[in-house]
């Protein structure tokens, strides 16, 4: 299995493989340059050669003759290391002067300058045909002059012009890959960073990884981790909560449900038994209670966490609990009024933990306060608030302080209740941004979820 | 011409006639047969040959004489056909040697001795100029006892103007129809200078003898048939050893040439061609060739010729014009004209 590279490896590879591509076509692009300045410097000198031959013809007694001029090859000595070739044919082919005339080179084409590619002795060559009319009493016809030399020197040239450029470019090219690699390993330190960070931590530790002065792309990246680990953490912390809790408040009634049992078991046959079943059936009733509520709290607790938020009304949660009639069964007796007003009352939340938050709050009301009860909706500015109030004076001072903890079970609070239902609110309003309110006044008490408003259908 | 045309005739009758080379010697007992083709006199380069044979003992060297346009006919002809012949050639014709090498027949060859030659005696690597041989003005040291010896082509053509009758018949000069060496300095000549076509008038003015022969030349002047003979070879006349004969190397300027060696494309001892062209480079060859005459060392103390006077004939492509068939009937042309008008009073 290969080890997957590192990405400043990879990034270098890919600016190498850029500069290698780009090298190579700056390459072939400078050595063409040069080709062409030295094709063309050479051509030149190559037709001034041509053009001092044809003007050195002269016509003596109706036949051509050339006054070879030595100035034409000490042009053509600009090459100094080439072949040279030349010969002067006059009209039809006729050899008027040339080198050897065993060697013939044909023009591709007669009558015009032009330069054309040939072999000379074997060894490629250059070479160019340069045309010179007469029209005298006793000759008249086209002179063709050829003039041609070897290659060497326009390679030299050529190498020279293409090394000249490309030194320095590839100075520069080994410049840039350095600076390249520094760069990389600058952008990629927070990475390395990160990374060393990652590697070192305990794997039990859920804390936030910092992210202050990281490029915005890790930001994002990390974010995301550090939301969910952020949320690991969270579920994590519930669940201890409920096993603690749940450990806490089921010691007591088991003990106590243990106990009852053993009066009965140990009464005889009797009215003293009957009364000692009879508290062992309301413990274990208190009992379902609890364990209903324990559970209640650790659904909303969990779904607080994983459930989405979505647009609730308020009013929609108090109609519903109103129409469940759970009040009739807890408190036959007790009178319940609804009170909201004509325009919704919206949230972004879970309707089912505010359903279990609303009727924790009626529960509450039933248990421990006096009739007649009302629940009701309201807006009150960028708030939206879901109430139950009760007509009775409410708890003391001392238990109001500690509602909402999750362990306020009190000797005082009786066997139905444990606490647990307010604190099932206050875990609800803490989970969409709000939070519980009570206030106490002549009329009576009232207990409100308070959430941040959702704009209307938003 | 005749000459050459017998020589053809010759040939096409009896294929089996040994090639147009004047003289052949052999050094050495080995067993690698290695060819020399020369213009150069072995009794000249004798020396530096047998020195080389003693380095390479196993070599069998043969050293071919020859004529400088037969040895130009074999070689294009070697080259053409492709065939092996000589392993070196070394030739006083640069202008052939030129056109050799521009023809592809000659093989490249690099060594530190061959770099160190300056640029016009060396081309494409290809040729190498191994002498330093001056073109001079030899007089007749009697005949000039008591005169003023015209030391450039200025003071002779005064000489000339002043005392015709002094000169007439007594100024020798290669015939350059005949002597290709000849040639090659009157086409140098022509390229160098004006003076070159009073030069030409003066001579024929006075009767000037236009003769084939070094040699002849040199001992002409030496027993006083002739006072000055004009563009004679330096080396000749050194290795004539003819103390009546005086040497100038003209002040306006002296023309030097630089025997040229090459290696055929075609030469199958290439290893021991480059080993004599290094041996011929190295600092001992170089003293036996100053001794021999073949290299003048014309340092400006000595001898006065400033150096901008000196005129290398470059082995170089200008060279090829001197071979030009057109170039060279206008300049024959008006030599003889020159000649013939002059010898008619």
């Amino acid at each position: 299995m290969t080890r997957p590279r590192a990405l400043a490896t990879r990034v270098l590879f890919a600016v190498l493989a850029i500069m290698v591509l780009g090298g190579v076509l700056v390459a072939a692009s400078t050595w063409w340059n040069g080709r062409q300045a030295a094709r063309q410097s050479y051509d030149r000198i190559l037709l001034g050669a041509a053009h001092d031959i044809a003007e050195s013809i002269r016509i003596q007694d109706g036949v051509p003759l050339v006054m070879l001029p030595v100035s034409a090859f000490e042009l053509l000595a600009q090459a100094p290391d080439d072949r040279v070739y030349y010969s002067v044919r006059g009209p039809g082919g006729t050899l008027i002067t040339g080198l050897d005339p065993e060697v013939q080179i044909t023009p591709p084409e007669r009558g015009r300058s032009v330069f054309f590619d040939a072999a000379l002795h074997g060894e490629p060559a250059r070479f160019v045909s340069v045309s010179r009319r007469f029209v005298e009493r006793d000759f008249s016809g086209t002179v063709d002059v050829i003039v041609g030399q070897t290659l060497r020197a326009r390679k030299v040239m050529t190498r020279e012009l293409s090394l000249d450029a490309l030194l320095p470019m590839a100075a520069a090219g080994a410049a840039l890959l350095v600076i390249a690699w520094a760069v990389v390993r600058q952008a990629m330190r927070p990475l390395e960073a990160i990374t060393e960070d990652l590697a070192r931590r305990d794997p039990y530790d859920l804390t936030a990884i910092p992210m202050a002065r990281l490029p915005r792309e890790l930001q994002v990246m990390l974010g995301a981790l550090n939301r969910f680990m952020g949320r690991l953490e969270g579920q994590v912390e519930s669940m201890r909560t409920l096993i603690s809790d749940t450990a806490h408040q089921l010691r007591t009634p088991v003990a106590a449900i243990r106990i009852q049992a053993e009066l009965a078991a140990d009464e005889p046959e009797g009215a003293a038994r009957n009364r000692a079943l009879d508290r062992l059936l309301v413990r274990t009733r208190s009992l379902a209670t609890l364990l209903d509520q324990l559970l209640s709290r650790a659904l909303v607790m969990h779904r607080s966490d994983s459930a989405p938020r979505v647009a609730v009304d308020l009013r929609d949660i108090a109609l519903e609990i109103m129409e469940r009639e759970d009040h009739a069964v807890l408190a036959p007796g007790a009178s319940l009024k609804l009170e909201i007003g004509d325009e919704p009352v919206m949230v972004r939340a879970d309707a089912f933990s505010l359903g279990e938050a609303t009727r924790n709050l009626l529960v509450n009301a039933l248990t421990h306060g006096a009739s007649p009860i009302l629940i009701g909706t309201e807006r009150r500015g960028n708030d939206a608030i879901l109430w139950v109030r009760d007509s009775g004076p409410g708890p003391d001072d001392a238990v109001i302080a500690r509602m909402g903890e999750r362990h306020n079970r009190s000797a005082r609070s009786g066997e139905n209740s444990s606490g647990i239902g307010l604190s099932i609110v206050q875990s609800v309003a803490a989970a969409f941004g709000g939070t519980m309110e009570i206030t106490q006044d002549g009329q009576g008490f009232r207990i409100a979820l308070v959430l941040p408003a959702a704009r209307d259908t938003a | 011409m005749i000459r050459v045309f017998c020589l053809l005739l010759l040939l096409a009758l009896c294929p089996s006639l040994a090639p147009a080379q004047e003289t052949t010697e052999r050094f050495g007992q080995g067993d690698t047969p290695f060819l020399i083709r020369s213009t150069t006199d072995i009794a000249i380069i004798r020396p530096l040959i047998e020195s080389f044979a003693a380095r390479r003992s196993d070599l069998a060297i043969t050293y071919e004489q020859w004529g400088s346009n037969a040895l130009f006919e074999k070689s294009r002809e070697d080259c053409r056909r492709d065939e092996p012949g000589a392993d070196a050639i070394l030739s006083s014709a640069v202008q052939q040697m030129v056109w050799l090498v521009n023809g592809g027949c000659a093989s490249p060859y690099r060594s530190p001795e061959t770099l160190a030659l300056p640029s016009t005696r060396r081309w494409r690597d290809e040729i190498w100029g191994i002498t330093t041989e001056p073109a001079v003005i030899a007089y007749n040291k009697a005949a000039f006892a008591g005169h003023t010896v015209p030391n450039s082509r200025f003071a002779l053509l005064d000489a000339l103007r002043n005392d015709p009758d002094r000169f007439r018949r007594k100024i020798a000069t290669y015939d350059i129809a005949e002597s290709g060496l000849g040639y090659l300095f009157a086409f140098s000549d022509s390229l160098e200078a004006t003076t070159f076509g009073a030069l030409l008038e003066s001579f024929a003015r006075v009767d000037a003898v236009a003769t084939c022969c070094s040699a002849e030349i040199i001992a002409g002047v030496a027993e006083g048939r002739y006072l000055v003979a004009y563009n004679v070879l330096g080396s000749y006349v050194t290795s004539a050893a003819r103390p009546e004969v005086g040497t100038i190397l003209p002040e306006d300027y002296t023309l030097v040439l630089s025997r040229a060696y090459m290696i055929p494309r075609q030469a199958r001892q290439k290893g021991a061609a480059t080993g004599l062209l290094d041996f011929l480079l190295t600092a001992e060859a170089r003293a036996m060739l100053d001794r021999v005459g073949l290299i003048t060392t014309m340092e400006a103390s000595e001898t006065g010729l400033p150096l901008s006077a000196r005129r290398s004939i470059a082995l170089a492509p200008p060279l090829l014009v001197a071979l030009d068939s057109n170039r060279r009937a206008q300049l024959l042309k008006l030599w003889k004209d020159t000649f013939a008008a002059g010898s008619v009073p």
